[in-house]
């Protein structure tokens, strides 16, 4: 098979339908492709090479006997955050090192059940909880536009493997912009989904009320095909949105003429690079010849996402991160004195230092005294968020801006202040808080680095959303382009 | 607000997690920077405003009480880090 491939999911399953290649074909050209090069990139925790195989046997073997959906044979990269049976979930952490996952995750079912082929988990911030990918126990991801830069995080390994050609298609996870931001610094596309959409039961808990998995991958197209194959109803995911199933491809074609787009004005301030806000102007342009009508919109408090964000995601992962224990599974510390020092110890050996510092700040938001202060009061400004947006989506149908506020930045930049590198996502994090769906593609490039444009919709509106995207990428071609080492 | 170097202490003691006493300073200063960032939130007055637990305003869904899971002891216990005889070992808590 040729050795450069369609950087389209569709057009690799077109050409599995008509026996260009099988997908054991196809598995083996991305797993060869992880051999060759992932050792610049270090995207991936552990590769499954005899099991992708067998996989795609399978899949080959269901398209022979004619029971091939659209996504049969397809391989894609999975987030190691989700739960894998018989394969290590290590979720970046010394504390899951030695964890074989004893079940499947939701996720991981459906994607199996669509007859898609799993590769191997992608490395990530620890326990998700970082924007560069560099609290990994496995060491840090580079961006495959430039190796001395960061890909973003939490789902690092998953946005560098795609933008590599390492893999069509990957998982990621979103909490505060994980899927989003990643996918804006290597260039790809990515989507969080409303919340409730893609079940939560076997991926590893942070914070479990912006928790989101989705879909990675080249095009808004492809995050279609994917996402109907990872959403859906689950029992076990007791947030899980009872809702009758849908084809996010549907609304692919619809027209952009008459889609309403609101541009906040707080997106657009002094903080936004000059070079990304030219880029997502032309692009909002682009979609405006196209018939799109175009207005200024306010989200009042916008501002207060940010500092909301860091008082309930550090205190719901306190409160999830109390099952680590040393005593059942995980990581257990040498020679433990007594009960106490049993998980105090395994506890401080098994977690890295942003978790640390988290599970701390945590503590003390939910802590007597300081709960009304803190906690409390985020949850309430979060209402006054999801408020601001529920106005907004009364005049316009998608919310336009930029991703992150900068490209990439160099490995090691903000690694002193966490604060620093937390207002990195300060566009992202509102959507989690609102619950809403949200979506990051390629704008165009500054400094020869890849740009991200954001869209965000109204509760259960990806479809519409989705063929915005898609409509943009039929006028551009950002989406197409792969970094010059990897192509 | 800044956070001190026994609440740092304390809040570790709280979480059960044990950390070096040399990083104590550290994390105080980081965590009282963390605060100070979050205390942005003050500027706005909520106190007529319900807190918003879960984004689309739903509660957790019930099931039937019904046993749906069948008995995988021997597969959850084959990660343990000590077992025996089907117990989970830990230090002795009881002398």
């Amino acid at each position: 098979m040729s050795d450069t491939l369609p950087r389209s999911v569709a057009s690799l399953a077109a050409g599995l339908a008509r026996g260009e290649y099988s997908s054991v074909e196809l598995t083996r050209h991305y797993l060869d492709r992880i051999a060759a090069l992932d050792g610049a990139l270090n995207s991936f925790i552990t590769v499954c090479a005899e099991q992708a195989l067998a996989e795609a046997a399978a899949a080959d073997a269901a398209r022979a006997a004619g029971h091939a959906g659209p996504l049969t044979g397809i391989p894609y990269a999975n987030k190691d955050i989700f739960c894998t049976r018989g394969v290590r979930t290590s979720c970046a952490s010394r504390m899951l090192d030695n964890f074989i996952a004893p079940y499947d995750a939701t996720a991981v079912e459906k994607l199996r059940a669509a007859g898609l082929v799993m590769l191997g988990k992608t490395n990530m911030d620890e326990f998700a909880m970082g924007s560069s990918n560099e609290s990994s126990y496995y060491g840090p991801v580079a961006n495959p536009w430039d190796l001395a830069r960061v890909p973003g995080g939490s789902s690092g390994g998953s946005a560098a493997a795609v933008a590599a050609g390492l893999a069509p298609l990957a998982t990621g996870t979103d909490t505060g912009g994980s899927i989003r931001q990643p996918a804006a610094f290597c260039g790809i596309s990515g989507l969080k989904p409303t919340y409730g959409r893609v079940s939560r039961y076997g991926m590893i808990a942070f914070a479990s009320s912006l928790d989101q998995g989705g879909p990675m991958g080249y095009s808004a197209e492809d995050l279609a095909l994917m996402l109907n194959a990872l959403a859906g109803f689950d029992l076990r995911d007791s947030t899980s949105i009872e809702r009758a199933d849908e084809d996010f491809t549907r609304l692919l074609d619809a027209p952009v003429a008459g889609l309403r787009i609101g541009l906040p004005r707080e997106y657009f301030d002094d903080q936004l690079d000059a070079g990304i806000r030219a880029c997502v102007e032309a692009a909002v342009k682009t979609l405006q010849a196209r018939g799109a009508t175009v207005q200024e919109i306010s989200l009042p408090h916008m501002s207060l996402a940010i500092p909301a964000y860091y008082v309930i995601a550090p205190a719901e992962c306190s409160s999830n991160l109390s099952r680590y224990d040393g005593a059942r599974f995980g990581y257990r510390c040498a020679d433990p004195k007594d009960l106490t020092d049993l998980y105090c110890r395994s506890r401080g050996e098994g977690f890295g230092a942003e978790v640390k510092r988290r599970i701390l700040i945590g503590t003390y938001a939910l802590s007597s005294g300081y709960y009304d202060a803190y906690y409390r009061k985020a949850q309430q400004v979060r209402r006054l968020l999801r408020d601001d947006f529920m106005q907004a989506f009364d005049e316009v149908d998608v919310i336009i801006g930029p991703t992150t506020p900068t490209v990439a930045y160099q490995t090691g930049a903000h690694s002193k202040d966490p604060v620093t590198m937390y207002l990195g996502d300060i566009y992202t994090t509102a959507a989690n808080l609102a619950g809403l769906p949200s979506l990051s593609i390629p704008a165009g490039f500054v400094d020869g680095l890849p740009v991200g444009m954001q869209m965000t919709a109204a509760h259960f509106d990806e479809a519409r959303m989705l063929g915005l995207a898609h409509q943009y990428q039929r006028d551009s071609d950002w989406h197409l382009r792969a970094p010059a080492a990897f192509t | 607000m800044a956070i001190s170097n026994d609440e740092v202490t304390a809040m570790a003691r709280l979480a059960r997690l044990a950390i070096d006493p040399d990083d104590i300073p550290g994390y105080a200063e980081q965590l009282s920077g963390i605060l100070a960032f979050v205390a942005r939130m003050d500027e706005v007055d909520t106190q007529s405003v319900e807190p918003l637990a879960h984004p689309l305003d739903l509660s957790a869904r019930l099931r039937p009480d019904q046993v749906t899971e069948s008995d995988q002891r021997d597969l959850f216990q084959s990660i343990a880090p000590e077992v025996e005889r089907g117990l989970y070992l830990v230090p002795k808590v009881i002398e």
